[in-house]
């Protein structure tokens, strides 16, 4: 009960010196928002990854020449088939392509018949030659949809048409969004692929507890390939995004002490007011231990208020702006990305690291001032 | 590695709490040296009113070493997938053997700074500081653990390597290993579980026995059954809590409980029994301290508490341990 009654003083003394707590929950609230928006958009981008990944292939092999990735012989398939273990294997043919016209990169990918996972919005798959389904990305930058006609310019400048059969949406954007699918022979025609060349070749490991042993057993029998399980592709990704986000926070950690100073400086310079309100406190009978708790009520209140402002704002920024002012560092993989919605979601661990990477820094800054002020003499107060 | 958000939480909060720490010892060093009650010097005055800051900075610091034994595990957990062979916080830690230390150090500082603030929150309510002395004493010797446990926080995560391939609890806690680990993983689960509750009935028993008498040996009693429950209660997570909760009698594993795949059971089932263990000894050592005039009553009036508190945890921790035994699908008839 006493402690309710030191949080209602706390509260009314607060709002007593409405605009000086204001502008420090202001700041807090702010490097909070800093802070977390790293955070949701690094995890909301992670979960992207993963989603995209959950569909990839086990194993992809590459080949490498001169250290470079190369087009792979399909005389590969073969080798491979023959290892124990070792599931469906075929060749992939893609490619990027720079869309002058619009000014944007297109993936493109050669189909063959059991292309599954993906939900056609309208329309259907490329069937023949001269027919491609594309990402929604592409429909919005080219201005079609189906039944128009696409435009492009091949490997050796002819411009080639080809009808758009279909437009699709995949469960999550970032697969889709700048692809344009066509037909294996289509696309070999388009780039001018070598005969016998594909992209790279993905091979289905039944168990996996045994793709890094497949994995090893490649690399020995075709030593001029790089195979990627995976699982690396995963971790790839993982740490990656915890290297990015790990690196703004190092940046933003400059504002952290910012603030830092600013709490101390605000917590220091008490007001003669204040200070006066503190020796009559005192001088009715309040311990220096009361003050104290006061004061620690305080900080609760303004921390909570800041966290609470700091992390909808960062909410508001990741999830429903997508988070213009962060992504083009911490997304940047990628020439052309039409706009995607991130998943809103949040992780309690997050909110937590977030807690503690900025109150903590709060409230070490704020003990000293507090008990310097909780220390004053009532009667040198009083006596002005 | 270094740069994993939950990682710099921990150094940050670290650094802090051990310059809080730091501040704070050598302060309590200089009241240790010149503390006089009966002097009324101005000197005295200062330093009585210091005791209020430095009880605030250090109930902070211990606050969050509490709190970072938690962000530890969940981190260490979090970040397993960053290492081959690594399943959860286990291959984490065994990826860069300082993490044990961590990890033990983090437990120690736990019940240390735990205890600590009890004796301060008594010592500030008593008009005279009895327990000024040994409390200063006690940080002198807790400000160097946290650094310690601050320099093995460091070195192990520079020294977190992706590449390396690690082991995970799959090894550790098998019936067939070498160490203390599968020593308890290899614990037969029917003697275990006799000894399990055959403890904890022991011990709600003596804590109900507590609240009716005040005699001091029942309190030591309590004091030292909460210590065995302690390790008796971790050897049966490990020995047979584990398996019913995975439903599968070969994995043992500590560590996995905590993930989300088990509903994070593992935090409830430790935060119990850590409490519980806590509030038990808790009387046991205070009851020394009764003989200061200025305390006995404040002991007592907290002692309730503490044994009402204990009570509770341990028992919310058996039941936590026994629902899945009692009704899980799994059964360990065949290998009873």
């Amino acid at each position: 009960m006493r402690h309710l009654k030191i949080l209602e003083y706390a509260l009314s003394s607060l709002l007593r010196r409405k605009y000086k707590n204001l502008s420090l929950v202001a700041v807090y609230a702010f490097t909070v928002s800093i802070l977390a928006s790293i955070l949701f958009l690094t995890h909301a981008l992670k979960r992207e990854a993963v989603a995209v990944f959950s569909d990839a292939p086990d194993l992809i092999v590459q080949k490498v020449s001169a250290g470079r990735h190369d087009l792979i012989p399909t005389g590969y398939l073969d080798s491979i088939r023959t290892i124990a273990g070792v599931g469906d294997v075929h060749p992939r043919y893609w490619g990027y392509y720079f869309d002058a016209m619009t000014q944007s990169n297109f993936t493109f990918l050669g189909i063959n018949e059991n292309l599954a996972g993906l939900e056609l919005v309208q329309g259907r798959m490329p069937a023949e030659k001269g027919e491609c389904t594309i990402g929604q990305g592409v429909a919005q930058a080219q201005f079609t949809g189906v039944g128009d006609q696409l435009v492009l310019i091949d490997s050796r400048r002819r411009s080639i048409s080809f009808r758009i059969v279909g437009i699709f949406d995949a469960a999550s954007n970032l697969l889709s969004n700048d692809l344009v699918l066509m037909t294996q022979r289509g696309l070999r025609e388009f780039f001018d692929f070598p005969s016998g060349r594909a992209t790279d070749i993905v091979v289905e490991v039944y168990n996996p507890d045994e793709i890094s042993t497949v994995a090893a057993k490649i690399k020995k029998m075709l030593p001029d390939t790089r195979p990627i399980a995976k699982a690396e592709l995963f971790r790839t990704y993982d740490s990656v995004f915890n290297w990015r986000s790990g690196m703004m926070l190092t940046l933003f950690s400059a504002a952290l002490v910012a603030f830092s100073i600013l709490a101390w400086d605000k917590a220091a310079g008490i007001s003669g007011d204040e200070k006066g309100e503190i020796g009559i406190l005192k001088a009715v009978g309040w311990d220096i231990a009361d003050i104290l708790e006061l004061k620690f009520w305080e900080g609760i209140v303004i921390s909570l208020t800041a966290l609470l402002v700091g992390l909808t704002v960062a909410f508001v920024h990741v999830f429903l702006f997508n988070a213009p002012l962060l992504t083009p560092v911490l997304k940047g993989w990628s020439v052309l990305f039409p706009t995607f919605r991130l998943t809103p979601y949040i992780d309690l661990y997050q909110v937590f690291v977030i807690a503690l990477l900025t109150v903590t820094p709060y409230v070490a800054c704020t003990v000293i001032p507090s008990w310097k002020a909780a220390v004053t003499d009532p009667e040198m107060v009083m006596r002005g | 590695m270094i740069l994993h958000p939950g990682i710099l939480a921990l150094i940050v909060g670290s650094v802090l709490t051990f310059a809080m720490l730091l501040y704070a010892a050598v302060t309590g060093l200089g009241i240790l040296m010149r503390w006089d009650l009966q002097s009324s010097s101005e000197e005295q005055l200062l330093m009585e009113r210091k005791t209020s800051l430095i009880s605030t900075l250090i109930n902070y610091a211990f606050g969050f070493q509490i709190l970072s034994l938690l962000l530890f595990l969940y981190t260490a957990d979090q970040l397993h997938p960053q290492f081959v062979g690594a399943m959860c916080a286990t291959g984490t830690l065994n990826a860069n053997p300082a993490g044990w230390n961590v990890l033990f150090l983090k437990i120690i500082l736990f019940f240390a700074s735990a205890f600590w603030i009890a004796v301060n929150t008594l010592d500030q309510r008593a008009e005279d500081f009895p327990l000024i002395r040994p409390k200063y004493t006690a940080l002198l010797f807790l400000t160097p653990l946290v650094g310690l446990d601050l320099y093995f926080q460091l070195r192990y995560f520079t020294g977190l390597h992706p590449e390396v391939i690690t082991s995970c609890c799959g090894a550790l806690f098998s019936e067939r290993g070498f160490a203390i680990a599968s020593g308890l993983a290899g614990l037969p689960p029917r003697p275990m579980m006799i000894l399990f509750y055959g403890v904890l009935t022991t011990n709600l028993g003596i804590t109900l026995l507590c609240r009716k008498t005040s005699s001091g040996a029942v309190r030591f009693l309590l004091a030292s059954i909460s210590v065995v429950t302690f390790f008796v209660g971790i050897a049966s997570i490990v020995s047979f809590v584990s398996i019913y909760i995975y439903e599968l009698p070969s994995h043992h594993c500590p560590f996995d409980i905590l993930q989300q795949g088990y509903a994070f059971i593992g935090y409830p089932i430790y935060l119990t029994l850590f409490g519980g263990v806590f509030f038990g000894t808790l009387p046991g050592l205070f009851y020394p301290m009764k003989k200061i005039a200025t305390l006995k009553e404040l002991i007592e009036r907290s002692e309730q508490r503490w044994i009402l508190l204990s009570a509770l945890l341990i028992g919310s921790f058996t039941a936590l341990c026994s629902w899945p035994v009692v009704f899980g699908h799994f059964t360990l008839q065949g290998y009873l």
